[in-house]
């Protein structure tokens, strides 16, 4: 099993005729044949993309239009930032029930407006500003790279896109591969934050460990080691590896993600850390040992 | 993107936000004439740092027993006293680091006559995704303080995007703030327009310390710091003409011309990845061998050749990095890129330092052939660990 997409997941691309959009669409075509069903763009509705190895697929007016069209139950987006959050609520309107933004760079405001439409809505968001999802050798949504992925039996959650591919890396190479890999993104305001992911990984049978990857700025960490403490006062839980990125950030100073900033003496990563420790997780010192410290946490 | 008080207050003054009358000066020569066109009998001359604890700064090149970076004067006399021993001079505060900031504006604002202070300010709280108000009766003095000794003093009213700021919200910040009478009135006022004014500008920060309620009775913006959203600025070029580039690092404005993310460090170890997660995992890692990274730079996903090579110029134009770390796992970055930008930065400024290359993910195959068919004296390394090892021996000179 897997969570959030799986073989049979439909993907529409907004954002498919740019640069970028082409790129990660071809490629995941070539990921096992990810149904990739149609664009969207407002003006070539009607037209036809087509790949750089003569891949094709529909081009539509419209998020609702490509639904109908196409059966569509997922849509990734790289509009570029001005128009993404326009983007993301076309796809809410739309009743997509998987929404992936790989988009980086959008102004928080615009998301605190998309936040407010997807609380009255049954959509899910994944980002924006992250690597997408993805389900080894059945669905890849976003910019991970496939072949770093093996299908196997941890979960892999983080809100950094480049160390999601460390963790996926690390535990391809140990030889236990993945459920699925979700990046959650590096935002302050985002669709979804960890527990809903734990949630999710905790219910599916096939995900027998989970790696977790934070980093500095916010509490959601913090909120995520509650949950897998209170889960595992109820008999639920699962061998679990974190890594918190930034413990050398100086205070005050934004590292890259708009959302990775100690401010007002919160978002420590030490604080973190004790929050994580504190609910069983084994935290790793150092981001090149995540697959070996599951493998030292899974020999017990 | 932080700007200075005076611009700040003049952006709420024009939100019509009560503040005092000020007028902004860059040489000696202006102070005698801007103090002249205020009220007076009482004038507060105010360093103008993006930095906080001005009041309770100290002036490098004054005596310890000089007074800090705001200071009252009650005469014009004293006003032209005060910011010929001010101006031009170097303030540290708690938050300006050992070396201070060279003070190259003041602001010179009526006084007021104040019953008490508050806090209170404006900032996006992710946990509900909503922009809040934050406030405290215990305003004036450091707000960490206060979240540290009596967290139960400061009180968070978040905003519904959808309604804006209701009565009820009103009621709450006033009821928080201890507000009544005609304070309560200005506070009804004052609270929407800040949200207004936050929303419209696109702040990350908006923090009034202190807000002050006068003798009078009625409520006074005293100080106001404000940063704005890197993301949004592309919309706000009014609030990009506020900008100060002599308050930022020299190295940090070359790499916002290429919309790099740089922040500049202690260490020697120059960095360069892509991901702001494994960035500061990199400086993490570097850490944990005993060394000091020289800077945080995250290339961003999308990094052209020309990116790539600036990046690169900007770590080696640093004097103290001693070796680089290039630290690669491409997903949107494409390993080849990042392999040709490098190669052609060291052509162009040379290699004096030690450097490891460690690249994964997508092309990284080509991305190797191409260093290693560059004749460049690189280090390769296998994985992070690897890399981190190998440049910390390099630079330790093993």
């Amino acid at each position: 099993m897997s969570i959030l997409i799986n073989k049979d997941t439909r993907i529409l691309v907004q954002g498919l005729t740019g640069k970028t959009g082409t790129f990660h669409t071809e490629q995941a075509l070539a990921y096992h044949n990810t149904k990739m069903v149609g664009g969207i763009h407002p003006k070539k509705g009607g037209e036809t993309w087509t790949g750089s190895k003569g891949e094709s697929l529909p081009i539509f007016s419209t998020v609702a239009e490509g639904r109908d069209a196409t059966g569509a139950t997922a849509s990734v987006i790289y509009v570029p930032p001005a128009g993404a959050a326009a983007a993301i609520i076309e796809a809410i309107d739309a009743e997509i029930g998987l929404i992936v933004c790989i988009t980086e760079g959008i102004p928080v405001q615009d998301m605190i407006k998309v936040k407010a439409r997807l609380d009255a809505s049954s959509s899910r968001l994944i980002g924006p500003n992250c690597p997408g999802v993805m389900t080894p050798d059945e669905c890849k949504i976003g910019i991970m790279p496939g072949s770093i992925f093996k299908k196997g039996s941890v979960g892999v959650l983080s809100r950094s896109g480049t160390l999601t591919y460390e963790a996926v890396f690390q535990t391809t190479n140990e030889g236990l591969g993945q459920t699925t890999a979700v990046g959650i993104g590096g935002d302050p305001v985002k669709g979804t934050e960890f527990i809903d992911m734990l949630e999710m990984f905790l219910a599916d049978d096939a995900t027998k460990s989970i790696i977790m990857i934070g980093e500095i700025g916010g509490s959601a960490e913090e909120d995520a080691a509650q949950f897998i403490k209170d889960e595992a006062k109820r008999g639920r839980a699962k061998p679990m590896v974190g890594f918190i990125a930034g413990r050398t950030a100086p205070p005050g100073r934004t590292m890259g993600h708009a959302g990775a900033v100690i401010s007002g003496g919160k978002g420590g990563a030490e604080d973190k850390i004790d929050a994580m420790e504190s609910a069983g997780i084994r935290v790793s010192p150092s981001p090149a040992r995540l697959g070996k410290t599951l493998v030292e946490l899974l020999k017990g | 993107m932080n700007i200075h008080e005076y611009q700040a207050k003049a952006l709420l003054k024009g939100y019509g936000a009560p503040v005092a009358e000020g007028v902004a000066i860059f040489s000696a020569a202006e102070a005698e004439a801007a103090a002249k066109q205020l009220p007076g009998p009482l004038y507060v001359v105010k360093s103008q740092i993006h930095a906080g604890g001005r009041g309770k700064g100290k002036f490098t090149e004054l005596g310890p027993d000089a007074k800090g970076g705001v200071r009252l004067a009650k005469s014009i006399d004293e006003v032209v006293a005060n910011v010929k021993e001010m101006l031009g001079n170097t303030l540290v505060t708690k938050q300006t680091g050992p070396v201070g900031k060279q003070v190259n504006r003041l602001y010179i604002e009526d006084g007021a006559d104040i019953d008490r202070e508050l806090y209170l300010s404006l900032l996006v709280d992710r946990t509900v995704g909503q922009v809040a108000f934050v406030v405290s009766t215990e305003g004036g003095m450091d707000i960490e303080t206060v979240a540290h000794d009596t967290p139960e003093k400061i009180i968070t009213v978040a905003i519904d995007p959808t309604a804006g700021v209701t009565d009820a919200d009103v009621k709450a910040i006033c009821d928080a703030l201890k507000l009544s009478g005609e304070a309560a009135s200005d506070g009804a006022k004052l609270f929407p327009l800040l949200y207004k004014a936050f929303v419209e500008k696109d702040m990350a920060l908006l923090e009034v310390n202190p807000l002050i309620v006068m003798t009078s009775g009625r409520l006074r913006v005293l100080d106001a710091k404000m940063s704005f959203d890197g993301n949004a600025l592309f919309r706000h070029p009014d609030v990009m003409e506020l900008r100060d580039t002599t308050e930022e690092d020299a190295k940090e404005i070359e790499a916002s011309k290429y919309d790099l993310a740089y922040v500049a460090l202690d260490g020697n170890i120059g960095c360069m990845v892509n991901g702001a997660g494994l960035a500061m995992a990199t400086m993490d890692i570097i850490k944990l061998y005993g060394a000091e990274p020289a800077n945080f730079l995250d290339v961003g996903g999308g990094a052209t050749k020309e990116k790539v090579t600036a990046a690169f110029k900007i770590i080696t134009a640093d004097p103290a990095v001693k070796g680089i770390l290039v630290n690669i796992f491409g997903g949107i970055m494409k390993c080849d890129v990042i392999a040709e930008g490098v190669i052609a930065a060291v052509k162009e400024v040379g290699l004096e330092v030690p450097l490891v290359v460690r690249l994964e993910g997508t092309n990284v195959e080509l991305g190797k052939k191409i260093i290693n068919e560059s004749g460049l004296n690189v280090i390769s390394a296998d994985d992070l660990d690897d890399a981190a090892q190998k440049i910390v021996a390099a630079v330790k000179g093993n």
